[in-house]
């Protein structure tokens, strides 16, 4: 209702007095002088990591500045190779892992939240409370004993530990973030279906599903970015360097190398940031709704 | 509507209508598995651990309280409290403050939103990464991007991650970086208000400041409420940043000791599972006890208008 008041007040408003328009440009150049100052200094280090991971080793830490002067691409061809397997291998491991995870939030966590959004059962505000509580709780608490059932399922060095529990809704975030979704779509759609006969799995499957195609992306793209760039739980599962993810494998890089070879260790950096880089690029609108509706990272 | 004003709005609303529990099970039937077996189980099996002495290899041996009387003679676990402290008191305000200026700045159609929203965003996207540690282990080292930029106007700054004064200051700095998904949520908040309630304390002729003061801001409180609980739960759970910056040690001298890099080094690097099982749960109190607090205090600063 007020969206729909505002512009007929605005309109209705008397105009501003000229004498303040002066004033309101300088101001707005301020700003956005201040903007772009900040913007600069906020993407400078990604700027120069990138610069950098083209450059030959002796300039990197000579030179502060953005100009590339003369290409250098053998960082990438080095790094590349610098590994125990070669970093394709890594990259495959760390798909093979988020395409799991992403496959299990969407299928667990749409499941839970149409029970949430849609059913009444009983005890559903405690259910709900807890599922709200469990968003917030730290991983830590829970993850020796999770340490200790799934090792002794013989599941350390295997991507289990970190696919199945998304199989299982723990990521509570995305149930929340799909309850806020579907509370949104209109209940007279459900009720004709229902009247046409429909049950559940049916309203869920061809009514709900098609309907919430943004909360699955906004799921999906999250999802990625946070099991792509996942370091707790990978250290703690994956120690056999066959199995390491990207990170670990970067971070085992660093350390062996403890930084003689920066100019490869920056363009596999690049590389391994690569994937987030086109999904914000591609996916922004879906992860500014998904933040902006529950305030994720 | 946020988590947090969720959380608040589940006193007093009753189920109506006719309850569908064979439904409902089936289609909660994975959450409650992962509920019982992955989440509520290990954490009764950790109260449980966290009163034995446990090496993974034999079996769990009842020692009552003895490791929490550890907690209290454990010097390194001392350190690891006081930089996780330093770093969520430090870097959280003015995480919050600079999302709360800018998104200020940028409300209201401004010319290039989306260009300056895509650039504050970002990095908080990458920055929990293990790329952006090992950036910022380049950065502010000794003959770092930092350093070299400081040379410029002639100063000789020290290896900022290998003194033990300045290595958690770095990591201070990166958390603020990440400001961008803090200032998003604010957009969205300043979006919320109504523009008649600005028409209307124009027209009685309130000054910005006093716009500010008397609309925007009160209006804007759950929204900080909301921030400030997240990013403090966040903030004290920060491993990767430290791990990878200190190689794992939490170095130099323990000033990057973050109390997850601790309890990871306890459970996972010395097995001590039993050790590192109580001081998980210390960890949950203190979380716990800082998210009471916030909600107590909420009561006195958090405007809500409904």
């Amino acid at each position: 209702m007020t969206d729909t008041l505002a512009p007929a007040l605005v309109r209705s408003a008397p105009p501003g007095k000229p004498r303040r328009r002066a004033p309101g440009n300088v101001r707005c150049i301020v700003k956005h002088a201040v903007l772009i100052l900040c913007a600069l200094v906020m993407l400078y280090p990604i700027l120069w990591m990138i610069v950098s991971s083209l450059r030959p080793e002796d300039v990197i830490f000579r030179d502060p500045s953005l100009i590339l002067r003369d290409l250098e691409t053998g960082n990438y061809a080095e790094g590349w190779g610098a590994f125990a397997d070669p970093f394709s291998h890594y990259l495959i491991n760390s798909t093979i892992v988020v395409a799991g995870a992403i496959i299990g939030n969407l299928v667990a966590c749409s499941m839970a939240a149409y029970a949430f959004a849609r059913l009444e059962f009983s005890g559903k505000r405690l259910w709900f409370g807890i599922m709200l509580v469990t968003i917030m709780l730290p991983v830590h608490v829970i993850i020796v004993p999770q340490y200790v059932l799934f090792s002794q399922f013989g599941w350390v060095n295997t991507f289990l530990p970190l696919i199945l529990p998304k199989f299982l809704a723990t990521d509570a975030f995305f149930v929340f973030l799909m309850v806020q979704f579907i509370r949104g779509i209109p209940r007279e759609l459900d009720e004709a279906a229902r009247i046409d006969g429909a049950g559940h799995p049916r309203i869920f499957a061809q009514i709900i599903l098609p309907l919430m195609v943004p909360a699955l992306a906004t799921t999906a793209i999250f999802t990625f970015i946070w099991t792509w760039n996942d370091f707790f739980s990978q250290l703690i599962y994956l120690t056999d360097p066959d199995m390491y993810t990207v990170p670990l494998a970067l971070r085992a890089f660093v350390d062996t190398q403890a930084g003689t070879n920066w100019g490869a260790t920056l363009a596999m950096s690049v590389v391994s940031l690569l994937p987030v880089f086109l999904l914000f690029l591609f996916g922004q609108r879906f992860l500014l709704r998904g933040i902006a509706t529950t305030g994720g990272k | 509507m946020s988590a947090t004003t969720e959380l608040r709005a589940l006193r007093g609303r009753g189920v109506t209508g006719k309850p569908e529990n064979k439904a409902a099970f089936l289609f909660l039937l994975p959450w409650f598995l992962g509920l019982f077996v992955i989440t509520l189980g290990p954490m009764a099996a950790s109260l449980f651990l966290s009163f034995t002495d446990y090496n993974l290899l034999q079996p769990a041996r009842f020692s009552g309280l003895d490791n929490f009387t550890r907690v209290l003679g454990d010097e390194r676990l001392h350190q690891s409290l006081k930089v996780t402290f330093t770093y969520v008191l430090v870097s959280v305000p003015l995480q919050l403050a600079l999302a709360l200026g800018l998104a200020l700045l940028l409300d209201r159609g401004l010319r290039g939103l989306a260009f300056y929203r895509s650039a504050f965003y970002l990095p908080s996207l990458i920055g929990g990464s293990v790329a952006i540690a090992v950036l910022w282990r380049t950065v502010f080292g000794a003959d770092g991007l930092f350093n070299q930029g400081l040379a410029l106007i002639g100063i000789d700054g020290p290896g900022w991650i290998s003194e033990p004064g300045t290595a958690l200051g770095t990591l201070i700095v990166l958390n603020v970086w990440t400001f961008g998904s803090p200032m998003v949520i604010f957009l969205a908040g300043l979006r919320q208000i109504p523009r008649m309630y600005y028409e209307a304390a124009s027209v009685d002729g309130a000054s910005r400041s006093r716009q500010f003061r008397s609309v925007t801001l009160p209006l804007l409180t759950p929204i900080i409420f909301f921030n400030l609980v997240l990013q403090i739960i966040h903030a004290f759970q920060s491993f990767t940043q430290a791990f990878v910056v200190s190689s794992g040690t939490g170095g130099p001298a323990d000033s990057t000791l973050f109390y997850s890099l601790y309890l990871y080094q306890r459970g996972f690097g010395a097995f001590d599972m039993g050790y590192a099982s109580a001081l998980a749960w210390l960890l949950l109190l203190i979380i716990g006890a800082f998210t009471a607090i916030n909600f107590w205090a909420s009561k006195y600063w958090v405007f809500y208008d409904d």
